[in-house]
């Protein structure tokens, strides 16, 4: 049972309040897009034993999307922070180093 | 290696069982097998096992990271069944339900198959038009199932409640032959069987790495040594993403958690396997008294095989409306196991980009049943370098190219 | 013979007496007595049978580990199997039975089992009943099922009449265990200012300290638990509640408590057990630890007890387990239990202790009492059948075939030594140490269990801790650290100090005698109610089951309702031994929730019949019902199927809805449908990604049906679109896609397009909206007047807001039926008043509701597709012939990437076609049309699917539609549909329209 902080409307809610979407920072890639591009963006996934970036809303609050940095073997949450970007930011890289100094970085 | 019945039990027991040896014997690795499976669950040594009785492979090694059958094998539900819609999943799972029938005497070894019957209520009209649906195509899939009215329903599972206020049961798709197995006995029974072949069954001993040249894997380094192999099996359900990173490729797999519970036991009171998917809930009772309850999955990447509570009460709610008797009795136990979901949620048997590398995978929350059946297959694959009848449909290739093996479409679940 | 004592017992009140029955005997005990203490009391050693072999079984602790003594309670609904006599407090007219007998609990058929013990060694079912196979099914198992199971379950039909309560609630830091370790927590935590929540398993403050005799700050422990607890409940930020079980702990801080509220007064106007769903920044586990029992032969028969539960009878209950007692312990601590004993006036026969000397204090106080102290030497095999009778004394250091002596008894105390109660510390991933000095686990402080910040945040102290002496100022320090981590700074009073007898070393004892045969090892039980013995360890061991999770599943050992607690670290121990390997080695079996069994009951709370879930209302809900609306569960709404009149059939309610809309006019709810209002300058940009058709040139006034896709290419829902203004769209959506798609397009507008202009509000519950279908539609709508809904005033596909009969109204030119149709929105508060308006206005033209399976023919007959019905996940737009929904000019949309594909674009796709049997019968539901060939598995080639089938009472025969091979290039060809009586049914390939292909009807 996790506990997550909405970085939208700064609540910190049981899981039961938020909807899991995945992992996060996928690239769409469109029509004409090759068939590997593709694949990656729809179904190959990292599912890392570790660090793991991800979607979730805050569905029952707000409703809004955002994205967690969160070790999927201890369940440590490193930081949530807002949908709207393509790749963690520093604070979020940091505060992962911080925990984690053997992470190899974001990918 | 001494043979299993009543008549050795009895002479044994005149000599203080002294005369038992390992059920199957644990060697240190040697430097090079023909084939070497990575995952000593259910399939993968249902795969050796295959291996050697199916095309006489035998110099072959599984290797496990921890003990054998510690993962989903010995955490699952034990449901067996093959009443499923798409004409693929139905010929691999009915194959596996046909192998369940003689495993016991296959394996000398008692794993307990019992064709209790397993029924899934349809509690929607839309839900009851999709197991019509589904009876429609097993009966020309030669799987046996029939559609019951709510009346035999009732005499079926005494304890259902048909008339909840909210989901009546409008009736169920009955697959008489399905039913349970002892889930760990038939790890044991295959390791057994695989070790009186000859094959080396090796437990604690981690994948660390995959040796590969030319495209072709030729050795995996673990925390035992470098073992080289001409072939190589990946069988290792929820950590095949780890096992294909070192492999070089990708997945269309992600592992979540998957949780169950078990009541404490009382005397019988529930012959079949019941599956409620309208309210997300089955359960069936154990041998030895215990109520089995399946419940949901969690949305998110985790490793933890702890799932969140709130399942928990999400499923046992649904079970109390449809057994209403099941309210006083108590939970004794909870966990959680690691599944791996593909991209249609039907699993992945199949090639990959090294040619003698070849993976089982992303049986998700329904993989007990398919055991002796995935092995099967995943041993023609791995002998033959392609994949036979059983298996061609379930290449990873298949999501890129859009054919997908769907069984959600007709009301449809996959465990 | 076990009895009440004639003065003392702590926890019972003797001027308040109580009646209940066992096994329908009459007995009485005291309130504050256990079931188990006042069954004792009643000399019922015997209690019940254990699972396999069906040995007698009596009481063997006085708590949450006791494995034997379960009860079936009460009568017919509020029965309940399996009830631990040992936590369950006496009431009044409490009825308990025996279990797992048969016919009765003094003659057990079933014993026969226990005369062929070593046929049943563990794991023997794996080896044998192996033929013939049909017996596994038909006459082994059921055999073996009967056999197993404990307490009878309930009744098919029981329906509990109980009330369960669920209760969310957050603390600072959460103290599981009332103890004077978790008393002197909670004191110390509170102090610090935290806000503190402690809970106690029991209904009593303190734990084992007043049994034991403890001081504390020179006052007898009971004393400094009343001030403590009154300080406690004098201070505003702690809340204290007993009955109040820790039953499991969870990730990131949540934990589960187990209130059993009215166990005690049943009747009572509460509900039976309350769950808290708890979150706590820190846990601190105060929760003891547990005897464990020694393993001699006989060590299960009744009247062998553990030590510490022995002097909890005679202490807390004043009852005696037996008039002479033998006690036998490897450390110091048992000897309370003798010295109890002898203060209330038992004779105690014999201590027996392994060591080879006892020189502790203790045991000098035993021998000044005069009690005979027997260093070195082993219970060689406890006498007795249904209860004790003696024991037999051998050297421990020895095989067991000498014995030296016998000694008559009723009661045996044993004491194996203390586990920490670990298990929740363990449950969340907390590691665990071996103490060699106490042979136990016990929680590693350096690996707690990690909550979301990745930090610690369970802290064990006290007995839990492994600090068996020096309960309180661990206690204190845990307090401390855990204020520290919630900021809570305030400065506690300084710990108390026990005082207590100094207690020479424990010596670890797995097996008495140390070299015992192996006739004892087979009588030495290890798990009392799954039968496991030492024998069946060692033959696991033997036969390669070496992992502990594997001993633990070949064996069952620690499977049993008590998860192992009296069984596990002696079963760790004779694995290990078996094994050569030292314990830690050999590690444990994983800790799962819950400590102890909770009910079901508890964990489904209130959510049951009419609120099991939420129930969505049209607002013409109640209206359906009055008029014989059977219902069809459509999400969480409900919609009328077909309205029944009296003595109609659904058959001929659906074929009369069908006619009459076709002839007169028909009236449907459809409020159900999505409405998602879609708004901002990039509306249009988005919608033209969202469906594959171009929206965006659509005009304001004007409607367009459009279909969206997934990023797969398949078919996810459909509906109408009215553009409102320039920058407003309203999206119709199916009933069941509302909620979805509206996420759906949220999580595009928040994660892939932010930076477009555009917002979404899901208005389904806003608006009510009925359908008025049918040649006389425009008549009705012009009954009610105020507005021009003449063919030219209101095309076809457009819409015009406006007053209608005095409401507000929105009104859709749009048809699902091939008839001329109006859709009409009003706000849902005068939803109820439009649709009556409507009735009344209509019922001279005919007027009549439809459900959705009148709507789903007259669509079908028309050749509309159903989402869910043609489409089924797998479908894309192409096989429904909608290519024409195809925008070939966008350059992107959601889906057409998936298009793209390789079997997306294979011509082999099963299309769409309308079919028609040869003799005009109903299509089977589903049927599948085959080639005649088989495939590679031997399963029938199929080249077609029904995906609807309805009689027409329109046309008068079948009428379905199909997703056949190249179906629309086979016009006119017959099919084979594969029917249920392994007859082959005839069915042509046909238009799927089937009336008014011109549009005629609509376009009037």
């Amino acid at each position: 049972m996790l506990i997550l902080t909405c970085p939208c409307c700064g609540v910190t809610a049981e899981e039961t309040e938020f909807s899991p979407g995945g992992e996060a920072h996928l690239k769409r890639y469109g029509p004409g897009s090759p068939d590997r591009d593709y694949e990656s963006y729809m179904f190959n996934r990292k599912n890392p034993r570790g660090v793991h970036f991800e979607r979730w809303r805050h569905t029952y609050g707000c409703g809004k999307w955002f994205l967690a940095a969160r070790c999927t073997i201890t369940l440590e949450v490193f930081g949530t922070y807002r949908a709207q970007t393509t790749e963690p930011p520093a604070d979020i890289i940091a505060a992962i180093k911080a925990r984690r100094p053997e992470w190899e970085g974001f990918a | 290696m001494k043979r299993y019945s009543a008549f050795a039990i009895a002479r044994e027991a005149l000599r203080q069982h002294k005369g038992w040896s390992h059920a199957w014997a644990s060697p240190e690795p040697g430097s090079s097998y023909d084939v070497v499976i990575v995952g000593a669950g259910g399939h993968g040594l249902a795969t050796a096992y295959y291996l050697g009785r199916n095309f006489g492979i035998t110099n072959v090694a599984v290797i496990d990271k921890g003990w054998l059958g510690g993962g989903n094998t010995g955490r699952n539900t034990t449901i067996i069944r093959s009443n499923y819609l798409q004409d693929p999943s139905a010929a691999l799972y009915e194959k596996s339900r046909a192998l369940f029938e003689t495993l016991s005497q296959d394996l000398n070894y008692n794993v307990m198959f019992s064709p209790r019957g397993v029924m899934m209520l349809a509690q929607t009209e839309h839900e009851k038009r999709g197991y019509l649906r589904t009876e429609r195509a097993n009966a020309l899939q030669r799987v046996q199932t029939r559609f019951i009215q709510p009346a035999e329903v009732k005499k079926l599972v005494p304890i259902i409640n048909l008339d909840g206020p909210r989901y009546p049961v409008l009736g169920a798709l009955w697959q008489a032959r399905g039913g349970t197995a002892r889930h760990d006995a038939v790890a044991w029974g295959f390791a057994r069987a695989c070790s009186d072949m000859g094959m080396h069954v090796i437990e604690q001993c981690a994948v660390t790495g995959v040796e590969a040249a030319g495209g072709q894997v030729t050795a995996v380094n673990t925390t035992k040594g470098t073992i080289s192999c001409k072939k190589l099996g990946i069988v290792v359900a929820g950590h095949s993403g780890a096992l294909a990173d070192m492999a070089g490729f990708r997945l269309p797999v992600e592992s979540v958690a998957l949780q169950a519970l078990v009541s404490e036991p009382v005397k019988p009171c529930m012959d079949v396997v019941v599956m409620a998917n309208t309210v997300h809930g089955y359960m069936s009772q154990s041998d030895k008294g215990e109520m089995v309850i399946g419940g949901g999955a969690d949305g998110f990447n985790n490793y933890t095989q702890r799932g969140s509570w709130h399942h928990i009460e999400e499923t046992v709610r649904a079970l109390v409306e449809t057994f209403p008797m099941i309210s006083r009795l108590k939970m004794l136990r909870q966990w959680g196991g690691i599944v791996d979901m593909t991209g249609d949620r039907s699993p992945i048997i199949s090639k990959t980009p090294l040619g003698n590398c070849f993976i089982n995978c992303g049986w998700g929350t329904g993989g007990f049943k398919a055991t002796p059946g995935s092995g099967w297959a995943m041993a023609e694959l791995i002998a033959k370098g392609e994949p036979g009848p059983l298996a061609a449909e379930f290449s990873m290739t298949r999501f890129r190219e859009g054919r997908f093996i769907d069984e959600s479409v007709a009301a449809g679940v996959a465990h | 013979m076990s009895h009440r004592l004639p003065k003392g017992g702590r926890l019972i009140d003797r001027s308040k007496s109580q009646n209940f029955t066992f096994n329908g005997k009459s007995m009485a005990g005291f309130q504050g007595d256990t079931v188990a203490a006042s069954l004792l009391a009643n000399d019922q050693m015997l209690l019940g049978r254990s699972f396999k072999y069906h040995r007698p079984r009596g009481v063997v602790a006085a708590g949450a580990e006791e494995p034997n003594a379960l009860l079936g309670l009460g009568q017919s609904n509020r029965y309940e199997p399996n009830q631990s006599a040992t936590t369950t407090e006496l009431f009044d007219g409490l009825e308990a039975v025996s279990q797992n007998h048969w016919p009765s609990l003094e003659f057990d058929l079933l014993s026969v089992n226990n005369l062929v013990p070593q046929f049943l060694t563990a794991g023997f079912y794996y080896k044998t009943f192996l033929r013939p196979r049909a017996f596994w099914k038909h006459v082994y198992e059921p055999l073996i099922r009967r056999s197993a199971g404990l307490g009878k379950a309930p009744a098919p039909d029981a329906r509990d009449p109980d009330r369960y309560e669920q209760i969310y609630a957050f603390t600072d830091i959460l103290v599981l265990g009332g103890g004077i370790a978790g008393l002197q927590a909670a004191l110390a935590a509170g102090q610090s200012g935290a806000k503190v929540t402690l809970w106690e398993q029991t209904a009593h403050w303190g734990g084992r300290a007043p049994v034991d005799g403890a001081q504390i700050d020179g006052q007898p422990a009971q004393d400094w638990i009343n001030a403590t607890v009154a300080r406690l409940h004098a201070m505003d930020n702690v809340q204290l509640r007993t009955r109040c079980m820790g039953a499991g702990v969870h990730d990131h801080g949540y934990v589960l408590g187990y209130e059993r509220v009215a166990d005690h007064m049943p009747g009572a106007d509460t509900p039976r057990h309350r769950l808290w769903r708890m979150r706590a920044r820190q846990i601190i586990t105060a929760t003891g630890a547990i005897e464990r029992p020694l393993s001699f032969a006989g060590n299960d028969v009744p009247g062998v007890m553990l030590a510490s539960a022995l002097r909890d009878y005679i202490v807390n209950y004043a009852v005696a387990p037996g008039a002479r007692i033998v006690v036998v312990t490897n450390n110091d601590d048992a000897y309370r239990s003798a010295i109890a004993a002898h203060d209330a006036g038992l004779d105690v026969a014999a201590i027996i202790d392994p060591r080879a000397v006892a020189s502790g204090d203790l045991p000098a106080r035993a021998r000044a009492l005069g009690i005979e102290v027997l260093e070195g030497r082993a219970i060689r095999k406890v006498k007795g059948g249904k209860r004790v009778t003696g024991v037999e004394i051998c050297r421990q250091d020895s095989s067991g075939g000498a014995v030296e002596r016998s000694i008559d008894c009723d009661a045996v105390a044993m004491s194996g030594g203390w586990s920490p109660v670990v298990h929740l510390w363990s449950h969340c991933g907390g590691k665990l140490l071996w103490d060699e000095a106490g042979s136990y686990f016990r929680p590693d402080p350096a690996r707690p269990p990690l909550g979301a910040d990745g930090a610690g945040f369970v802290r064990a102290c006290g007995a839990a801790n492994g600090e068996l002496l020096d309960v309180l100022s661990d206690a204190h320090r845990c307090a401390r650290m855990a204020a520290d981590a919630v900021g809570a700074n305030g400065q506690p009073d300084a710990a108390p100090q026990a005082t207590a007898p100094a207690e020479a070393p424990m010596q670890p004892v797995w097996m008495m005698p140390a070299q015992a045969s192996y006739d004892l090892r087979m009588k030495m039980w290890l798990d009392y109610q799954n039968d496991v013995k030492v024998s069946d360890v060692q033959l696991s061991a033997r036969e390669g089951y070496q992992s502990v999770e594997h001993t633990k599943r070949y064996t069952t050992l620690g499977m049993a309702t008590d998860q192992g607690k009296l069984s596990n670290i002696n079963g760790l121990a004779i694995l290990s031994d078996a094994l050569g390997q030292p314990i830690p080695a050999t590690g444990t079996t994983t800790f799962r929730p819950p400590y102890t069994p909770i009910s079901i009951a508890a964990i489904a709370g209130e959510a049951r019949g009419a609120i099991f879930q939420p129930l969505r209302r049209s607002p013409v809900h109640d209206w359906h019902a009055d008029h014989g609306a059977e219902w069809e569960p459509v999400g969480q709404w409900r919609r009328p199927f077909a309205y029944l009149r009296t003595g109609e059939s659904r058959h001929d309610a659906v074929n009369r809805e069908v006619k009459n809309t076709r002839e007169n006019v028909g009236l449907l709810d459809a409020s159900t449908l999505g409405k998602i209002l879609v708004r901002g300058p990039d509306a249009g940009r988005f919608l033209d990604m969202l469906y594959t058709n171009m929206i965006s040139t659509l005009k304001p006034g004007k409607c367009r049906y459009g279909l969206m896709c997934n990023e797969n290419g398949f078919l996810m829902d459909d509906g109408v679109v009215a553009r409102l203004d320039g920058d407003s769209f309203l999206v119709h959506t199916t009933s069941g896609g509302a909620d979805h798609i509206h996420a759906w397009m949220e999580d595009w507008l928040q994660c892939e397009w932010w930076d477009w202009q555009v917002h979404t509000v899901n208005l389904t519950e806003q608006f009510a909206q009925f359908a008025v279908v049918g040649p006389k539609a425009r008549v009705l709508l012009d009954r009610l007047g105020g507005m021009d809904v003449s063919r030219d005033a209101l095309p076809f596909m457009e819409w015009r807001d406006g007053m209608l009969g005095g409401f507000d109204a929105r009104v859709f030119r749009i048809s699902f039926s091939g008839e001329l149709s109006f859709e009409i929105a009003v706000p849902a508060g005068q939803g109820r008043a439009f649709w009556d308006r409507l009735v009344t206005e209509g019922a001279d033209l005919g007027l009549m509701p439809y459900g959705t399976e009148a709507l789903h023919i007259l669509r079908a007959e028309k050749g509309f597709i159903m989402i869910g019905d043609e489409t089924d996940g797998t479908v894309i737009p192409q096989d429904l012939g909608l290519d024409w929904a195809i925008s070939k000019k966008k350059a992107d949309f959601l889906g057409k990437r998936g298009m793209e594909r390789e079997a997306m674009v294979n011509p082999d796709r099963w299309k769409l076609v309308g079919v028609e049997t040869l003799d005009g019968s109903v299509l089977p539901h589903a049927a599948l049309a085959v080639t005649g060939g088989k495939n590679a598995n031997g399963q029938a080639q199929t080249e077609g699917r029904v995906t609807s089938t309805y009689y027409s009472a329109n046309l008068g025969r079948g009428i379905a539609m199909a997703l056949v091979r190249n179906g629309p290039d086979r016009m006119g060809d017959v099919l084979s549909f594969a029917g249920d009586d392994g007859k082959d049914i005839k069915a042509r390939i046909i238009d799927p329209v089937l009336i008014d292909k011109e549009g005629a009807k609509q376009n009037v």
